[in-house]
């Protein structure tokens, strides 16, 4: 809940503001640092703004070695908030709290009272359409999607959704947001999933039923997605990336906009949910994690 | 993973017999790997481990050999195979017993 502003600083560009400390706030926020451009988190737990400097440390760390970051390059000052009224003054504001249709137009209707209008606002969400969260703000549109992958600091295509409301001037402000981050956005139109994970999330849930049913364990659909098909990580590993929380949510919405079967969680998913079992982050899921106390 | 050992009569700046490091290493990473590797393998060919696994190896050889990599160590390279990190602990003076004085402060 530290505000430490700096009078002295001579930073003079308005501050990118990233809502949501988790792994996406805090991964876009090491992004935003580390390309030299002045961030503001906010985050309504005390907890995870004490923790996030040090994973945003970790993230830079990380970025540094795999060089995605600019050589030589200055970073960014971070400062941290508890509330959305910090957002005033925003360059522009990315929402990245929990995938809940809901809060996330709740807090984006925070922000967007805080902030000038015009203030780009971007949802950084992997499938909640963003027409149904531009009801929610006074001018929708501000309101654009991002689509971060995690990390999103290593990863450098994002997807950028333009909603029926979205307006040309917020399309060339994330544009420039993104350039400015070292990203490419490729532009999607709106509706559940958008591309990635209409696609994706199907695919992963089916594979998490091919485990539940016992055809093969999450090594051997990894072994043969990842060796036979070229799909990098494989995709119970690519789940515990994505945290099964979030994906269950992200199912959820899927599941519920577009009532396809193959987006109803699977229950071995929903049960490693409820036993605390949330992937890579929790240091359990499909695989174990056995990394000391230091998960990015 | 702090080593608490009290050897600090080895020389500052010396650093730890090759042998030691790579059988150490090679420990490390069996045991979070569940696979064993060989010294010179690159540990982050196809199929092999994640960049999220690298930074996993900066924090142990921070640890346990007492030295900061930062600037242009802090390199994928440096990391690639058990060869390449006990190059690094020796160019940066590290040893187990500098890790227990850190730990120590």
């Amino acid at each position: 809940m530290t505000d430490n502003t700096d009078s002295t600083d001579n930073n003079a560009e308005d501050p990118l503001v990233v809502v949501g400390a988790g792994v996406m706030g805090t991964a876009i926020a090491a992004l935003a640092v580390g390309h030299g451009h002045p961030v503001r988190l906010i985050d309504h737990s005390p907890e995870a703004c004490a923790a996030a400097p040090e994973r945003i440390e970790l993230h830079l760390r990380t970025a540094r070695m795999m060089g995605a970051l600019p050589a030589g390059g200055r970073l960014g000052r971070l400062t941290t908030a508890g509330t959305p009224d910090a957002a005033a003054g925003a360059a522009a504001v990315i929402e990245a709290v929990t995938e809940d249709p809901g809060e996330k137009a709740a807090v984006l209707a925070e922000l967007a009272a805080a902030v000038r209008p015009g203030t780009l606002l971007v949802s950084n969400t992997s499938g909640v359409p963003i027409e149904e969260m531009a009801g929610a703000v006074p001018h929708p549109e501000d309101l654009v999607g991002v689509h971060f992958m995690n990390p999103a600091y290593l990863i450098r295509t994002v997807e950028v959704i333009l909603g029926p409301r979205s307006g040309a001037a917020a399309a060339t402000a994330v544009r420039e947001l993104l350039a400015g981050l070292g990203r490419e956005g490729i532009v999607v139109g709106d509706g559940p999933g958008f591309v990635t994970s209409r696609l994706l999330h199907r695919m992963l849930n089916d594979a998490i039923e091919v485990v539940r049913e016992g055809r093969a364990g999450p090594e051997t659909v990894d072994a043969l997605m990842r060796h036979c098909i070229g799909h990098r990580t494989g995709p119970l590993a690519t789940a515990d990336l994505i945290g099964l929380d979030n994906l269950a949510d992200s199912l959820r919405v899927l599941h519920e906009r577009t009532g396809d079967a193959a987006f109803r969680p699977s229950e071995l998913l929903l049960e490693k949910v409820r036993r605390g079992e949330l992937g890579r982050k929790s240091g359990r899921g499909f695989y174990t994690y056995d990394y000391e106390e230091i998960t990015p | 993973m702090t080593q608490t050992s009290d050897q600090a009569g080895s020389a500052a700046g010396t650093g730890q017999d090759a042998p030691g490091i790579a059988d150490e290493l090679l420990g490390f990473l069996a045991a979070r790997t569940k696979s064993t590797w060989e010294h010179d393998q690159d540990l982050f060919a196809v199929g092999g481990m994640s960049s999220l696994f690298a930074m996993q190896l900066v924090v142990h050889l921070e640890k346990t050999y007492g030295v900061t990599i930062s600037g242009a160590d802090l390199m994928l390279d440096n990391f690639r195979t058990v060869d390449a990190m006990v190059r690094l602990v020796h160019k940066l003076g590290g040893s187990r017993a500098s890790a227990g004085a850190t730990a120590g402060e």
